[in-house]
Order: structure tokens, then sequence, then C-alpha cells
């Protein structure tokens, strides 16, 4: 019998279309890939995380202007340290240097990775290559942002990408706008992130001037905090601290001092050091007293 | 001289007749053109990034062009059967490697300067600021490394036997040196003997190729190297083509060409 190849090829397609027909419900279920949400994320995949990483280190890179370890470089004593494009949007450096293109004068106290050149080889060799400890400044940080941009589409749930971008949207290039955006974006993709709470509450304090929606997010911030679980409070006691220190000053700001003891209780019983801020429950019970009505016994 | 000038001129054309260095600068200036035009958080002036992916690419094509270009040349003569008459006329082989290297040096440095000068334009219409002792530092250090990248093929092209191993065993010898070459005093103390004292030998005794990546000063705008540190290398990569040179003309010396 002879089978014209026209007759094959149909009957072939026909099979394919069949099969696709029974298939595609069950192939939908296979890989997780096809369900990301952006094109990064259906290229990459779970990889896709990795690179995030990188690309998030790429921005603190940046921010050192090149001068930043490679994997052969001693890193001890740094494992353990935040960025510190992170550490800065937490008000603090991590470790103190001087900013700009003045060299750090501490760098060799507290442990530079170059150290001493190990031989003429390595001290000649430092002239070629970036060897001073320096800070982006002057609305210059803005160069980071490519890398946070590109880890924050690579990675949705890195939490750090989004309250580091926005830090530096706002405080250094006065993007409020922009930085909003990030934030709404990182909550978008992490519903139940305190951190972002917290970094969207500075933004409405510190650059809207707007306390009844700082108040509002931070609150939030809080019932969020106390829905997870033990071990998870344990682990991020430092966000629900600056979340109800910042309620407490946010209180006595606005005049409700009872509130505000309230809050700044709550934090002491997280924070390292409660008796700064017993100190300040006191000076704010000092306020209150002074408003409170004089009795008339006193009056005569 | 002459002779070494005249073998130079045919190594320039045949560079720009053929379409290496044209499909390298298209792909360059596509995708640094492409990088550049993306908007980060409606933000024109963010520019390092752009800087960047452009001097990667000028990196990676400059290294092809000297790579591939230089690894054919004498095979070429020889499965062409071109270098009889070539070392039948009163040139010794000597000049044909001399001529081979300038003309491959040469031609690399051309790219470079039209490489650099897209990046100029590129940069400094984003930036509106030409730092151009930076750039001329970073594009002749970059030039020094090929000369010395284009002596190592030349020579591996002499003992290898086809311009295909030549080139990739160039390439992994080059990106090692410049990705661990400063590194490998400290990844010696990490091992055992023998291997200790071995990476510790060739430590120093390697080129080392990493003093002239000078991208990063590009980048971050970090100022230049001061000018005696500038000559002090190039006299460090004149030495060392001059070795590699020397080896690869005892080597061709002795090379019998027929098989």
């Amino acid at each position: 019998m002879k089978i014209s190849p026209f007759t094959v090829l149909l009957t072939l397609l026909a099979l394919a279309f069949t099969l696709a027909l029974g298939l595609a419900q069950d192939a939908a279920g296979w890989s997780q890939r096809g369900k990301s949400g952006n094109v990064l994320g259906m290229m990459f995949g779970d990889g896709r995380k990795l690179l995030a990483n990188q690309f998030f280190t790429m921005a603190d890179v940046y921010f050192h202007s090149g001068y930043y370890p490679s994997v052969f470089d001693n890193k001890a004593g740094q494992e353990d340290e935040p960025k510190a494009i992170v550490a800065a949007t937490r008000g603090h450096e991590g470790h103190d240097h001087e900013t700009g293109d003045k060299k750090c004068e501490k760098c060799e106290e507290c442990g530079s990775f170059l150290g001493q050149p190990k031989d003429w080889i390595d001290a000649f060799g430092r002239n070629f290559k970036i060897a001073q400890h320096t800070h982006l400044e002057h609305g210059k940080e803005r160069e980071m942002l490519p890398w946070l941009r590109l880890a924050a589409d690579l990675d949705p749930q890195k939490i750090d990408t989004y309250t580091v971008g926005a830090f530096y949207l706002r405080n250094h290039l006065k993007h409020v706008n922009q930085a909003e955006a990030f934030l709404r974006e990182g909550l978008r993709n992490n519903p139940d992130s305190c951190e972002i709470l917290f970094e969207l509450g500075r933004l409405y304090r510190e650059s809207s001037h707007d306390l009844d929606r700082a108040r509002n997010v931070w609150e939030l911030g809080v019932r969020k905090f106390l829905a997870r679980s033990p071990a998870e409070q344990k682990e991020n006691r430092l966000v629900f601290e600056e979340l109800v220190v910042n309620l407490g000053h946010l209180e006595d700001e606005a005049g409700n001092y009872g509130q505000a003891i309230n809050w700044f209780h709550a934090a002491q019983k997280v924070s390292p050091n409660p008796a700064v801020l017993q100190k300040q429950i006191d000076e704010i019970q000092k306020k209150l007293a002074a408003l409170l009505p004089v009795g008339p016994a006193k009056l005569y | 001289m002459n002779k070494i000038f005249a073998l130079t001129g045919v190594v320039i054309k045949e560079l720009y007749r053929r379409k290496d260095f044209y499909v390298l600068f298209v792909l360059t200036a596509v995708l640094t053109l492409a990088a550049g035009a993306v908007n980060f958080f409606h933000d024109e002036k963010i520019v390092r990034y752009v800087k960047d992916i452009c001097l990667l690419l000028i990196w990676i094509s400059s290294l092809v062009i000297a790579i591939v270009t230089t690894a054919r040349q004498i095979p070429a003569e020889r499965e062409a059967r071109t270098i009889f008459p070539l070392l039948a006329k009163p040139v010794s082989r000597g000049q044909v490697i001399a001529g081979k290297f300038l003309g491959c040096w040469l031609a690399t440095g051309m790219a470079l300067v039209v490489f650099y000068f897209f990046f100029a334009v590129i940069t400094g219409s984003k930036e509106q600021s030409w730092p151009v002792l930076t750039y001329f530092q970073a594009a002749w250090m970059q030039w020094l490394l090929l000369g010395i990248v284009i002596a190592l093929v030349l020579l591996g092209s002499i003992y290898f036997a086809a311009p295909s191993s030549t080139s990739t065993i160039s390439f992994v010898v080059v990106i090692s040196i410049l990705l661990v070459g400063s590194h490998l005093h400290v990844i010696a103390l990490q091992q055992p003997e023998p291997m200790q004292t071995v990476l510790t030998f060739v430590y120093y005794i390697m080129p080392h190729l990493e003093w002239f990546y000078l991208s990063d000063f590009v980048v971050y705008d970090f100022g230049h190297v001061p000018l005696l540190k500038i000559i002090a290398a190039t006299l460090y990569a004149a030495v060392w083509t001059g070795i590699l040179l020397l080896l690869a003309w005892l080597g061709f010396r002795r090379k019998n060409l027929t098989t």
C-alpha cells in the first residue's frame, strides 16, 4: 500500500493538534516559569533571584565607586555587616567612613579588604585600580538606580531593593513621587511587608509631611508584624522597634501624649536599650502633666 | 624596515576588508544605544551603567579582533602556501613576525580609536563632560595590553595546530589573567604543596594584564593614573611584548613550513 507523503503529514499534524488539546491542561502545571508576570521571570525562572542578588550587589559596588571586595579578597569581619546602601537607609553607615572623593582615614583601623600590599606586584597594581573607600554623594547616588530597578524586576520579593531604592530616590534625589511609586510596587508584590510599610510611612512623614497617612501606614505595619509567627517576629524585631518608636514620635509631635507613651512602652519590650526610651517617656509625661487642668483644691 | 611596513600594510588592509570589525562595531553601537535609551525612574542623568556596558563591549570586541586576526596570520599563509613566495623574497622570518605583529597591533589600534570615539560621543552627549585624559589613558593602556596579547597569540599560532585552538587557548589565558591575575598569590597561599609553589611561581612569571584595565577609572569618574605609573606600565608592556615576539621568532626560525 502506498501512502502519499501529504497524507502522512496531515495525519501527523492532526495527531499533534489532538495531543496538544489533550495535554494543554496538564502541561500548564508542569512549570511555574510561564506563569511569571514579566519577561525576565519567564526567561530566567528561579535563577533570576541569583541575578537579582548580583544586581543588588552591583548597586553597592556603584555606591563605592568600584572599591569592592571580590570573592578572593579578605572579607573577615564583613560577612555579617549589611551592605552599606542598606545600612544608610537605617540611619547609619555600617562603619564610619568619609564620603565623597576623600580617602577614608580609618580604613586601616576598620580592616580595609585590601590591607597592606602583599608584594611589589600588588603594590604597583594598586595604581591601576580604585583603592580608595568613597561613597556616592551630591546626587550621584542616581547611578545605582538602574541596578536596583533590574533587581526589583528579577526578584520582586526582595524587600531591600524597594526600601533602598525609595530611600535614595526620596532623600538624595528628591524624587518623592518616584519613591512612592516604587514602594507601592513593592507593596503590591509583598503585601505583608512591614519594612516597605515603614519606609512608606517615613516618606509620608518626612517628605510629604502628611502625619495621618504616615500614622495609618505605620499602624498597618504594626498589625502586619503582629500577624507574623513568633519565630518571624523574633527575627524581625528591628523593624517593629522602628515602627513603634516612630509612631511614638509621631504621636508626641501630634500632641497625643497618651498614645505616644503607649508606643514607647511597646518599643521598650523589644529595644536593646530601654533606658533611652524611658527618658523619652518621662519627658512626654512631664508635657502631659503640664497640660492637665489644675484642680479646684489648688486654686483655693 | 620597509619590508616590515609592507607586511604591516597587508595585514591592515586585510582587517578593513574583512567584516569582523564592522559586525562588532555595529553590535557594540546597537547594544549601547539600546541600553542608553532605557529610562530608569524618569532620570535622564543616569549614565554610568551605559559607560560600563559600552566599555565591556569594547573590551570584548577588541580582544576578539586582536586574537582572531592574529591567530590566522601565519597558519593562513602556510595553508595558502603564500608563505613560500613571501620568504623567497629577501624577507627574513624575523621580519615576517615583526610585520605581522605590527600590522595586527596597528589595526586593533585603529579599531580602538573608532570604538573610543563612539564611546566619548555617546557618554559626552549624556554627561556633558569630556575627561579626555582619562579616556586617552584607558585607550592607551588597552592598546598596550592588546600588544602583549597579539604577541602571545602570534607565539601560539606557531606552536598550535590550528587558528581555532590558538584563539581558544589565548582567550582562556587572557581572560584568566584578567580575572584572577592579581589574586593568584592569595589563591596560592590556600593550596597545599607543590601547588602553592607552582601558583606562586606563575604569579611572579606571568604578564600582569590586569594592570592595563582602567575601565573603572572611566566608569566611576575617578580621575587618572599618575603619568609616571603609566610610563612604567608602558615599559612593562614593551618588555613582555619583546619577550613573546622573541620566543615567536625563535620558534618560527626553526619551523618546518612544509608539514
